[in-house]
């Protein structure tokens, strides 16, 4: 507080005796309520004390009134979204995937919760879109190696691929052609040329020729006669565009001799009945369901 | 303390007064203000402006107009929930906010010219501060009487009169805020719905919340704060001098003939004789009708709100005095100095600072019309996927992912067809859609909505031109012909040229 206080000459005012450089505050009386309005705000925080945890003990802290906690308002707020979408679970549990796609309101909940399923559980491997990586199929494209209806995916999702904790996982086993010493280097060689040819990409008509024996002997018996795959053995088509390791003809050479052997973890069990369906219904509408 | 470091040799001079001594406090308690009632020309375009604007408050939300089954039949109504502002034939969704913001510039200079041609007249006139506080004081002169009655009862001890009276002030005060916060929903929901749903109970949360809060300030500063929201809380007040010019018409006091001021007796006059100077008998009536208790004879300050009802005071006075009216009177600064030199006056509107607010206010409401006569029933909006960017299928082809919609602004349920042009295409599918004869989709749109659809267009990668090919959408109204086109383009595999 300033101990002196002045009169400006030119307005016959007091200063409040504040100075900034020569220039100095003229004093405009606030009006008092102001100060009381402050002075509420002041007795007001003291509540809060009161109400809310405050101030640190020696050992522990002031619980306030309520006992509040951030955990238990996330708790809470939890609570309140599942008993929000309690309704939509009860349908969802009700019903077959096939029939949650002809309800729209049901539909939209499913899409909306598998999403944010898929980026919790499928992204790390799949990508954030769903449109896989080296090893790790694309859920986009039209091509499925188990299938692609919204039946065989919701399988696949409740029993994995090669997972060897579920009975009934998708199994599957490529011998290591080269590695268990199956098949010469030579007619590794030819296999893939034949493999290549399927999409006009052979280097060598004859090796190709030589491969084709080959490839019925060794791997017609799962990659079918025409080599467009057998879904129900999850073999991979061979003719089309689409290579989950990689269609280039080391890839191909390379898969050949050592085999691929990618796994997907059985969410059964991991995700409820009712999370299982709404992924399958959003896996299904990535643009590649059948 | 720096008082040593004093500059100005008036400060220097300038008498120290020890704190004690300090006369003019840091904290001031309320001089309540009492205005008396007046009459004349400037009080009854207040009462005007008063009725006409409570009116249009409480009574616009009534008003219905018919656009069709599918949208609301209030004439002015802004509905949150599903994001559109009507009034009366202009329909807004949220994306065209512009309009607003269109909207308030107008208003800024609106109030930026009526100020340097008129003064405070907002202030005076449209404030709805300023209406209210005008509303509330009518009640308590009716309920208390006027300024001196008023005076009375505050000083008196507490008797029962006082009690009712002032309790019966209070609660009317009450009740006006209600209504007037109960008015501010029905521009926010169905009216007849909404003033049901509040009386039975079955009103929203936020509708009570929002009765409640206005209530409460309307009573606090219509009835409490009063001209303390114009000198404490208003900024409008502090940078209002920046529009005034020495030609800008306010309320003055003609000093040169009024003063010195002092009593008729003091002027030794009889009755009906006027004298040379000095018509100011000093009654203080211009003092005490004021409704922010300030004495216009100190010339134009912040706290004036130009409402005029000095003028019509006294001008009563000077009547009855049977000296010339106008002693205070709505005129420029200008035009006293002019009539304080016995020169011929003149009230100039076109002037370059009227001309300048004017052609902002000109060229802003063009372009709002503009606008508004051109706006768009119908818009078309792309969304391209990008995660991925495109998808490889099993032959070979690519295929692209768009997120389509389709604004349909009309009030009727519009069938679009939407084709692809500029691309050659191997596929065209939209989810839950099946293609017409020509292979192109025609797509509903329920009035008034926006129609959401998946899009996926798939391409040989021969046909594309490098990684990035541009092609567009087209949007064509099936009745009317109207089409809209989306620029957009198609991704795929990058290419070695």
């Amino acid at each position: 507080m300033p101990t002196h206080v002045e009169k400006d000459q030119v307005s016959g005012r007091e200063t409040t005796g504040h100075e900034w450089d020569g220039i100095k505050e003229l004093n405009t009386p606030l009006p008092s309520w102001w100060v009381y309005v402050f002075w509420v705000t002041v007795i007001w925080s003291i509540g809060y004390w009161v109400v809310y945890p405050s101030w640190p003990t020696a050992n522990d802290y002031l619980k306030g009134m309520f006992g509040t906690t951030n955990r238990t308002q996330l708790h809470e707020t939890l609570n309140n979204v599942a008993a929000e979408r309690a309704p939509f679970m009860e349908r969802l549990a009700a019903l077959d995937v096939t029939e949650i796609t002809s309800d729209p309101e049901l539909l939209n909940f499913s899409m909306a919760g598998g999403k944010a399923i898929f980026a919790d559980n499928c992204a790390p491997c799949h990508g954030t879109g769903g449109s896989g990586n080296p090893g790790f199929p694309s859920l986009q494209d039209d091509a499925w190696l188990w299938g692609g209806t919204l039946e065989t995916i919701n399988e696949t999702l409740h029993v994995g691929i090669r997972w060897d904790a579920n009975e009934d996982t998708r199994m599957n086993d490529m011998p290591a052609f080269g590695r268990d010493e199956l098949l010469e280097r030579d007619q590794i060689d030819d296999v893939v040329q034949y493999v290549l040819h399927f999409t006009d990409r052979a280097t060598d008509k004859a090796a190709a020729d030589r491969g084709a024996i080959v490839f019925e002997e060794n791997c017609a018996s799962c990659h079918g006669d025409n080599a467009k795959g057998i879904q129900e053995l999850g073999a991979p088509n061979l003719t089309d565009a689409i290579w989950l390791y990689g269609g280039d003809k080391a890839t191909i050479t390379e898969t050949v001799t050592n085999s691929r052997r990618g796994v997907m973890p059985a969410w059964e069990g991991r995700l409820d009945e009712e999370t299982i369906k709404m992924l399958t219904v959003y896996v299904h509408s990535l643009g590649g369901g059948q | 303390m720096a008082m040593s470091n004093l500059q100005s040799p008036d400060i220097e001079t300038a008498p120290i007064i020890e704190e004690d001594d300090r006369d003019q406090p840091l904290y001031k308690t309320r001089d309540k203000v009492y205005p008396k009632r007046v009459s004349g020309r400037f009080r009854n375009l207040k009462w005007f402006a008063l009725i006409a604007l409570l009116s249009i408050y409480w009574l616009v939300p009534w008003i219905r107009w018919d656009r069709g089954p599918s949208a609301p039949d209030q004439a002015v109504l802004i509905d949150m929930d599903l994001g559109r502002a009507y009034f009366f034939f202009i329909e807004i969704w949220p994306q065209e906010v512009y309009y607003i913001t269109g909207i308030l510039i107008m208003a800024a200079i609106g109030l930026f010219l009526a100020t340097s041609l008129f003064g405070r007249i907002w202030c005076g006139y449209g404030c709805p501060q300023t209406v209210w506080t005008d509303l509330f004081m009518l009640v308590e002169r009716y309920i208390q009487g006027d300024r001196n009655a008023r005076v009375r009862l505050d000083q008196s001890k507490w008797t029962f009169e006082k009690f009712w009276k002032i309790g019966a002030t209070h609660l009317a005060w009450i009740a006006i805020a209600m209504a007037t916060g109960g008015a501010f929903v029905l521009y926010f929901n169905d009216a007849p719905t909404v003033i049901v749903d509040v009386f039975t109970g079955n009103a929203t949360l936020a509708v009570y919340v929002t009765i409640a809060f206005l209530t409460f300030s309307t009573y606090l500063l219509a009835g409490w704060a009063r001209e303390q929201v114009c000198t404490y809380m208003c900024p409008w007040p502090r940078f209002q001098s920046a529009m005034l010019d020495d030609e800008s018409l306010i309320v003055t006091y003609e000093g040169w003939r009024g003063e010195a001021r002092g009593p008729l007796k003091r002027k030794n006059l009889t009755r009906g004789e006027v004298p040379e100077t000095g018509h100011c008998i000093d009654c203080r009536a211009c003092v005490n009708v004021c409704p922010t208790g300030i004495d216009i004879r100190d010339g134009l300050q912040m706290e004036c709100i130009g409402c005029g009802l000095c003028i019509d005071a006294c001008n009563d006075i000077m009547d009855k005095v049977g000296f010339p009216r106008d002693l205070v009177r709505f005129d420029s600064v200008q035009n006293t100095q002019l009539r304080a030199q016995g020169k011929a006056t003149r009230v100039r509107i076109i002037r370059p600072r009227t001309i300048f607010y004017a052609a902002i206010l000109t060229v802003v409401a063009s372009v709002m019309m503009f606008g508004l006569l051109n706006r768009s029933v119908l818009e078309l909006n792309v969304l391209r996927d990008r995660n991925p960017l495109f998808v490889t299928l099993s032959d070979g082809d690519v295929r692209n992912g768009y997120t389509v919609k389709l604004l349909n602004k009309e009030q009727s349920l519009k069938t679009y067809e939407l084709t692809v042009s500029g691309l050659t295409i191997s596929d065209f599918q939209i989810i839950g859609q099946t293609p017409n004869q020509k292979g192109t989709f025609d797509l509903e749109v329920a009035p008034d909505r926006v129609g959401s659809f998946r899009v996926f267009i798939a391409a040989d990668p021969s046909a594309l031109d490098g990684d990035a090919t541009p092609f567009e959408f087209t949007v064509t109204d099936t009745e009317t012909g109207n089409t809209e086109t989306y620029d957009t383009v198609f991704a795929g595999p990058k290419t070695d040229r």
